[in-house]
């Protein structure tokens, strides 16, 4: 088989063993070809294991710059025997898979159509070091030297790396440099390099990006920064994959930015909690207090706080929750992606509740729509929750470098300071509808000696804040509570519109990770003459614009990654118009980010245009 | 900030420190059934805190769900008061605490409220020793719901329907000695003379002070063979009587040298405990459990203070929280601004 040529453009799959510290070699490799200035999205495809079982690394070189997973390897890196027979299936004919050579190949699945690069790795190891933790953890950083010389990676930028990473544990940067030369030379001298599949630097402007000025960062982190500009002083929650390093990171800026010089007392509070309930609780109180709070977690935990999302959706209390998306149901597979909670979310809780959501596409939008997030929650007094996954939020993304406008102030919504309670003539009504925006004014406890004291609570109430059951009040309320969910809807960020260059009645619609696939998926569409329009949501309650654009198309394909096509259903639920005949159902759920590729196979089958040739084999592309 | 108080006010009423008079303290009608303990200990709080000269708008009451977390509808309605969700008053109060440690935070919640749905957040607000005080209302059953049995309901204690409790009761105060409240304190609703200066004393700790107040329940549980009926506790009670000199006031009260212990709280105040015996320390917690132990095997009851850890750390010096609080920080103290950010962008090129 000839094998694979692409400058570039190609994907590889490293396939490695939990526990054994491959995750900061793969990493270097992925980084490397980054800082070559070279488009590359990395993907941890990991276990809920410690340690033992098959970890997979999947990085996509894209010289167009996209982002999202365009589906089959090129090239396998092996070196997790357990997982063998299932790696070398997924290699593209003509594609290339690197192996140890110390252990025999299992003939058994063994491929004519795919080369095969053997490097005897554990000798190489067992003959240079003598600690066992050397000759595991060295094994990785070896054949990250000889990828180097495969693809033709910038054999500076690695040993760059290696002594950044290393920074303050400088003896250990000489044999981390030793190894990776170790497998560069390997490499060099027993095969043609580079391979068909290569690098190359400098080689032309990605289309997607003007100039080079890119940051490599993940979605929780920036969700974090977000936190951090955003003022807020608690977060409280319980550790949940993929939402931990959310509060980790928080945590770490926090302790760069809000330590007191003088005292070295804290401007900020976190407070691991006994479970999700009570985080959603210690939330819910920071925020009744004036502070802002926010907790992070995932679905499991959004079961969990849906009590409390009622509490504060009636008692009208501002909360920020971050739900970084896994695979559900209960605990379904933690550590896999997909956009399964729409329902969960925007209906959290008993009786008649919605809640506003966002939905982040990239890092930079976790960063920004985190911001938002606390304002929104304040000026609408109401929980907002920002709809991350796990593919978005663990992984490294490409992604513009992030920005804030020093400008912008805090909008702290309606709150009357003793001042304001002063100076106010008439009584002072917690849940009165003053401006007929369906927000009511608040106060802080401890605001007023004699003014501005309120009940809060989670039974019906008049809005004066006084109990009640009057049946009439309690609707005059609920109809105030929806209201203001109207409100909200010129408060929320506005969806994506993007028309084709050829007018059409089809579209597709989508949201959060979704996005990159589907506008890959788009351009190799209009190439082979098919043109759509794209709308990509950014929040619930849906806009206008949602609705005009529904209005505006005979068929909408959605596009999301879940089973029940979720946010195809809650269009029909949420918006005015006749769609049930015309939004279909493109659903992807095996806890994989959905790729390019079969986004693309599923729209030319529903187009009845199956008879285009794919540019890859068909079979491949449907899971 | 600080008000002046308005100046009307009957002539004759005292007023205290701050200017206020008992009825500033009062809150607006209990709907609970007439007789119901709760109401007496809501005017226990109300005198406590008269006494204490406390701003009413500096205290937030918090309470779960029940007859209980009803009662901070009945006192100090100048005060902000939230009523959540069943069982979960704890991180609520968590939550309002850390946001702002200059509030005087009462919780008061009931046996169901706390021992059995809210079993999990009342543990674990006690072993975060969060500064606040916590009353549970405890009657041994659940009244909105007719009268079923609570978690602390005794062995063999008898329900109005006849039934006999054959499950094990929890005992909210030895709880709280294992796992970390630090101030312990046992009383009677119909006991003013006890409860009001224990209130006075919890809320001038500083830490998680628990009240475990029992408190008959006269619709459903203040019959013949129940436990927790106000004839049974008269009977059983061995109470601690309790002196609380506030700071600010000279020790007045005599009593016989031998017979009294005084614990000096965080804030200068003076706890006065009469002892009835000089059985236990009430500052180590494995003497006051061994002491409670034996009451209990003895069908006594003891109340009054059980135990105190004076010098502990609640959680705002756990957290290493500034002692501003973190409420009353703006943008300009919390916004690290663009330049910072490039220097993230910086660090992930």
């Amino acid at each position: 088989m000839q094998p694979k040529e692409s400058i570039n453009d190609f994907v590889i799959k490293f396939a490695n063993v939990n526990g054994t510290g491959s995750a900061s070699a793969n990493g270097m490799f992925a980084k490397a070809i980054f800082r070559m200035g070279i488009p590359v999205s990395p993907r941890n495809i990991f276990p809920s294991n410690i340690q033992g079982l098959p970890t997979w690394y999947e990085v996509r070189v894209s010289r167009d710059g996209y982002l999202g997973r365009r589906g089959g390897i090129d090239m396998m890196i092996s070196v997790n025997p357990q997982s063998f027979a299932k790696d070398v299936s997924e290699v593209e004919p003509g594609g290339y898979m690197v192996y140890d050579t110390t252990k025999p190949l299992d003939l058994r699945h063994v491929r004519r159509d795919v080369n095969y690069l053997g490097i005897p790795l554990t000798e190489m190891c067992l003959r240079e070091y003598t600690d066992s933790r050397q000759r595991q953890l060295f094994k990785n950083v070896i054949y990250v030297g000889a990828l180097a010389a495969l693809l033709n990676i910038d054999f500076a930028i690695l040993k760059d790396l290696v002594r950044e990473q290393f920074k303050g544990k400088e003896k250990l940067i000489t044999p981390n440099i030793h190894a990776l030369e170790m497998g560069h030379q390997y490499a060099s001298t027993h095969f043609t390099c580079p391979l068909g599949i290569h690098l190359k630097a400098g080689e032309q402007t990605p289309k997607h990006i003007e100039e080079f000025d890119q940051i490599l960062m993940d979605g929780n982190t920036a969700t974090a920064l977000g936190a951090v500009y955003a003022g807020a002083t608690v977060a409280a929650w319980y550790p949940i994959t993929p939402s931990t390093s959310v509060v980790d990171a928080f945590e770490k800026y926090c302790r760069r930015l809000r330590i007191d010089p003088g005292t070295g007392k804290k401007n900020f509070a976190i407070v691991q909690a006994e479970d999700e309930l009570s985080a959603m609780g210690m939330v819910i109180g920071a925020n009744w207090n004036g502070a802002r709070a926010f907790t992070a977690t995932s679905g499991p935990g959004i079961s969990l706080m849906s009590e409390f999302l009622g509490l504060a959706y009636f008692a009208e209390v501002p909360a920020v929750l971050v739900d970084v998306q896994r695979a559900g149901p209960s605990t379904g597979m933690p550590t896999r992606t997909q956009q399964s909670d729409i329902f969960a979310a925007a209906y959290a809780s008993h009786g008649d509740t919605k809640h506003v959501l966002l939905f982040p596409a990239t890092p930079a939008e976790c960063f920004s729509m985190t911001v938002e997030a606390f304002d929104l929650a304040e000026r609408l007094q109401t929980p907002v929750i920002l709809m991350s996954d796990l593919d978005l939020g663990m992984n490294e993304w490409m992604s513009p470098p992030l920005e804030f406008d020093d400008s912008y102030r805090y909008d702290r919504g309606k709150v009357l300071t003793g001042e304001d309670l002063d100076a106010m003539a008439e009584r002072f009504g917690r849940y009165l509808d003053v401006d007929g925006d369906g927000i009511p004014y608040r106060t802080y406890p401890g605001a007023h000696p004699t003014k501005g004291a309120y009940f809060t609570r989670g039974s019906s109430r008049d809005e004066y804040a006084a109990y009640t059951e009057d049946g009439d009040v309690y609707v005059r309320n609920m109809d105030r509570l929806l209201q203001k969910f109207e409100t909200a809807k010129s408060l929320v960020p506005e969806a994506k519109v993007k028309m084709a260059d050829a007018p059409t009645q089809d579209a597709l619609l989508f949201f959060g990770t979704t996005a990159s696939p589907a506008y890959e998926a788009l351009e190799t569409l209009e190439k082979e003459g098919i043109h759509l329009n794209t709308l990509r949501l950014r929040s619930f309650p849906f806009t206008q614009e949602v609705e005009d654009f529904i209005e505006a198309h005979d068929r909408i394909f959605v596009i999301e990654q879940n089973r029940d096509g979720q946010m195809r259903r809650l269009l029909l639920n949420e918006t005015n118009v006749e769609a049930n005949a015309k939004l279909v159902s493109v659903v992807e759920y095996d806890g994989l980010p959905v790729t390019a590729r079969k986004i693309a196979a599923v729209i030319r089958g529903h187009l009845g245009v199956n008879n285009v040739t794919p540019l890859v084999p068909q079979e491949k592309d449907i899971a | 900030m600080t008000y002046a108080k308005p100046a009307f006010r009957h002539p004759d009423s005292k007023t205290n420190e701050v200017g206020c008079t008992r009825r500033d303290y009062e809150g607006g009608l209990s709907t609970l059934c007439a007789g119901c303990g709760h109401d007496s200990i809501s005017a226990a709080i109300i005198d406590a805190c008269f006494e204490l000269s406390i701003e009413p708008h500096r205290v937030a009451k918090l309470s779960g769900i029940g007859c209980s977390s009803k009662t901070p509808a009945y006192f100090l309605s100048g005060s902000h008061s939230f009523n959540s969700v069943h069982g979960r008053m704890p991180s609520v109060a968590t939550g309002a605490n850390v946001a702002n440690r200059d509030l005087i935070y009462i919780g008061v919640s009931g046996d169901g409220d706390t021992a059995s749905i809210g079993m999990g957040q009342f543990t674990h607000v006690m072993r975060r020793n969060l500064n606040m005080t916590y009353i549970v209302e405890n009657n041994g059953c659940y009244g909105l719901t007719k009268g079923q049995d609570s978690a602390t309901m005794d062995t063999d204690s008898v329900s109005k329907k006849g039934d006999i409790n054959p499950y094990m009761p929890i005992d909210l105060v030895r709880l709280g000695i294992e796992v970390g409240a630090t101030f312990v304190g046992r009383s009677f609703s119909g006991d003013k003379a006890q409860l009001v200066p224990l209130i006075k004393a919890a809320i001038s700790h500083r830490g998680f002070a628990l009240l475990d107040v029992i408190s008959p329940c006269v619709t459903f549980n203040n019959h013949q063979g129940s436990t927790k009926s106000y004839a049974n506790f008269r009977e059983h009670n061995e109470a601690m009587p309790v002196d609380f000199v506030p700071r600010r006031e000279a020790i007045t009260t005599s009593y016989d040298a031998g017979m009294v212990q005084e614990v000096c709280l965080h804030d200068g105040s003076v706890l006065r405990l009469q002892k009835v015996n000089n059985e236990y320390n009430i500052e180590d917690a494995q003497s006051a459990l061994d002491a409670i132990a034996h009451h209990s095997k003895q069908d006594r009851i003891l109340t009054g203070l059980l135990y105190i850890n004076r010098d502990s750390e609640e959680l705002h010096d756990v957290l290493q929280t500034a002692s501003k609080p973190l409420n009353t920080l703006s943008q300009r103290d919390l916004c690290p601004g663009s330049r910072f950010l490039d220097s993230i962008n910086a660090g992930l090129r």
